[in-house]
């Protein structure tokens, strides 16, 4: 998803996971339409089929990174069940990750921004959940680091067989997705429909 | 792992939750202590004076009979006389009667003049004897028996002199008549410690050059020539009195409240100690309410801060939110945050009040006869936790609501 700032692409986040919800019309993630669940239901929806990866501030700052990884488990059973031994897929998912084996015992707030969205990749990924979110992820990221991570996105997301809907405002980026959705053509739409 | 989360959460601000926890504490100490010395002050009152039936004194209030006749505080408005306390002793029903005869000083202390009966019937604290530490008690006409405070306050040994003033807060004294210590009383919490007890008789041998209230111009009776004098009391200030039967209370009370030669009070000690208790326990439930609202300030200022930090810690509800959180989890969090600050809060004001008594105790002891006893928390105490832990979780109950707004409004998404 490309467009730029104020194009309303937060909002459009926050209608696809179920924080807002939609006045008119409906909104279909995963067969589901969200319109049609309870404001708990759409939460308990979110849990269990999204992992979040957000442009900054991902992790709690205070929590271990273990307790950052396995946080969406405590909300999301079908996630939980789906894991096997939380610990041993967290490690595993930082390696994958090319995060160091010791990190997930460190608090969060002692890793650089780099690791942090790593961590959050791990986070967003555990349990398996159909969806990843990511909010331009690598706009906190140096050049450098913003290939690296994506690259190691992309392959988790590969090997874990799971959708990604990106957010950004980097048009070089657009060759990486099946689908690239512009936010100025949504508008146009919705404007002529107006 | 919400409960660590939450708990990391408090640390990350330490700072600020440690004074919140702080104040908590310091406020609970302040009201468990004001309690303690509530429930102190009123069993040492209660401990003064067991196993007497009947306090007689000249008619005026009970109170005031029970202030000055037990307490030594204030001063009686009459005295009564020899022939009326010889009466009273005479009635069928009495079992023991004891007099007191009060008016003199020795430096700060009061001095008592009674008979070795005393030592025999007044009890205190359900029903102990006082003892003597060091030394015995009254046999010469000249010897005083003190109580402990009297000793420790001036170093006074068995065997050294005391100069008894005429009055309180005299520069009369009856140096004609020198005392001798003769006694020292083990410490009883009661006004006993602060007494110089010494015979009737030598109460009236001081005053044999007085009359009037004014010493007698020229020379001094010799102490020889005292002692061949009759040295028998002319007036008591009051008298303990025991009864036989304790269904005959009430009928000697009676007859001696109408008592036709003279005007007399007779009051059960315990009826009395209920008055006094009364009046003083407006003044007790005023400082249980300060320290209540105490209390109350120190859970507002929680409230308060968890206020304040409320829009610094939206990315963190952010982030609960977008794992899936309900609004009803943070709503949770926050109260669970509020009851661990006020349980630790507690817990510290509790380690305060020990901290407090185990400084305080032989102060309070030394400087107002008030002992107070160091047990574990009764449970009347881990009510008052609970309560301010209950109280805490219902304070919190406001700002949690506006988290609850906040991160239904925020959603993921924080405009910051």
């Amino acid at each position: 998803m490309l467009g730029e700032s104020g194009s309303g692409k937060s909002t459009l986040l926050s209608l696809i996971c179920g924080t807002v919800l939609a006045d008119e019309g409906q909104i279909s993630v995963s067969g589901t339409n969200l319109s049609t669940l309870r404001s708990g239901q759409r939460d308990q929806f979110r849990a269990e089929h999204i992992g979040m990866i957000f442009q900054q501030f991902n992790l709690l700052p205070f929590g271990s990174v273990l307790d950052n990884i396995l946080l969406p488990l405590r909300f999301a059973p079908t996630r939980r069940t789906r894991t096997k031994e939380p610990r041993h897929e967290a490690c595993a998912l930082c390696a994958a990750l090319g995060l160091p084996a010791d990190i997930t015992s460190a608090k969060a707030s002692d890793l650089s921004v780099g690791q942090q969205q790593r961590v959050a990749v791990a986070r967003a990924l555990i349990g398996r959940p159909p969806i990843i979110i990511a909010d331009e992820p690598t706009s906190a990221l140096d050049a450098d680091s913003q290939s690296a991570f994506l690259d190691i996105l992309f392959g988790q997301v590969k090997a874990y067989g799971t959708t990604l809907l990106m957010v950004s405002h980097d048009q070089r980026l657009a060759g990486h997705f099946d689908r690239v959705v512009r936010m100025q053509d949504i508008a146009h739409i919705e404007r002529r429909a107006a | 792992m919400i409960v660590r989360l939450a708990i990391g959460s408090l640390f990350a601000r330490l700072l600020t939750v440690s004074m919140t926890v702080l104040a908590i504490g310091l406020s609970v100490a302040l009201f468990l202590g004001v309690e303690k010395v509530r429930t102190g002050a009123k069993a040492s009152f209660a401990d003064t004076i067991s196993g007497t039936d009947l306090i007689v004194g000249a008619r005026s209030g009970s109170v005031q009979l029970l202030l000055y006749s037990v307490f030594r505080i204030g001063n009686a408005t009459n005295n009564v006389t020899w022939k009326s306390y010889q009466d009273i002793a005479a009635r069928p029903d009495v079992e023991w009667i004891v007099p007191i005869s009060l008016g003199d000083s020795h430096r700060q202390f009061r001095v008592m003049g009674t008979s070795t009966a005393f030592f025999e019937h007044y009890k205190y604290r359900q029903g102990r004897d006082l003892a003597v530490s060091d030394g015995a008690i009254m046999a010469d006409l000249f010897d005083a028996v003190i109580g402990s405070d009297v000793a420790k306050a001036l170093g006074y040994k068995v065997d050294d002199p005391i100069v008894v003033a005429h009055g309180l807060a005299s520069f009369t004294e009856h140096k004609d008549q020198p005392f001798r210590v003769s006694g020292i009383l083990e410490k009883t919490g009661t006004p006993v410690d602060r007494t110089v007890i010494v015979s009737m008789e030598a109460i009236e041998a001081v005053h044999v050059d007085w009359k009037n209230g004014a010493q007698r111009p020229g020379q001094a009776t010799p102490v020889d020539a005292i002692r061949q004098m009759d040295l028998t009391p002319k007036a008591v200030t009051a008298a303990l009195v025991g009864v036989k039967s304790p269904l005959k209370t009430f009928a000697l009370q009676r007859a001696i409240n109408e008592y036709s030669e003279e005007p007399l009070l007779a009051v059960l000690p315990g009826v009395a100690l209920q008055e006094l208790w009364a009046i003083v326990g407006v003044a007790e439930i005023a400082l249980l309410g300060v320290s209540a609202m105490v209390v109350v300030t120190a859970l507002i200022g929680m409230m308060a801060t968890i206020f304040s930090s409320l829009n610094e810690r939206r990315r963190e509800m952010a982030i609960f939110r977008a794992m899936g959180a309900r609004p009803t989890t943070i709503f949770g969090l926050l109260i669970l945050e509020a009851v661990l600050t006020a349980t630790i809060g507690a817990l510290l004001g509790l380690c305060l009040l020990y901290l407090g008594l185990f400084i305080a105790q032989p102060l309070l002891d030394s400087a107002f006869g008030l002992w107070l006893p160091i047990d574990a928390p009764s449970l009347h105490e881990l009510w008052v936790l609970c309560s301010v832990v209950a109280a805490s979780a219902i304070v919190s109950l406001v700002p949690a609501l506006r988290a609850y707004r906040l991160s239904l409004a925020d959603g993921m998404m924080v405009r910051t």
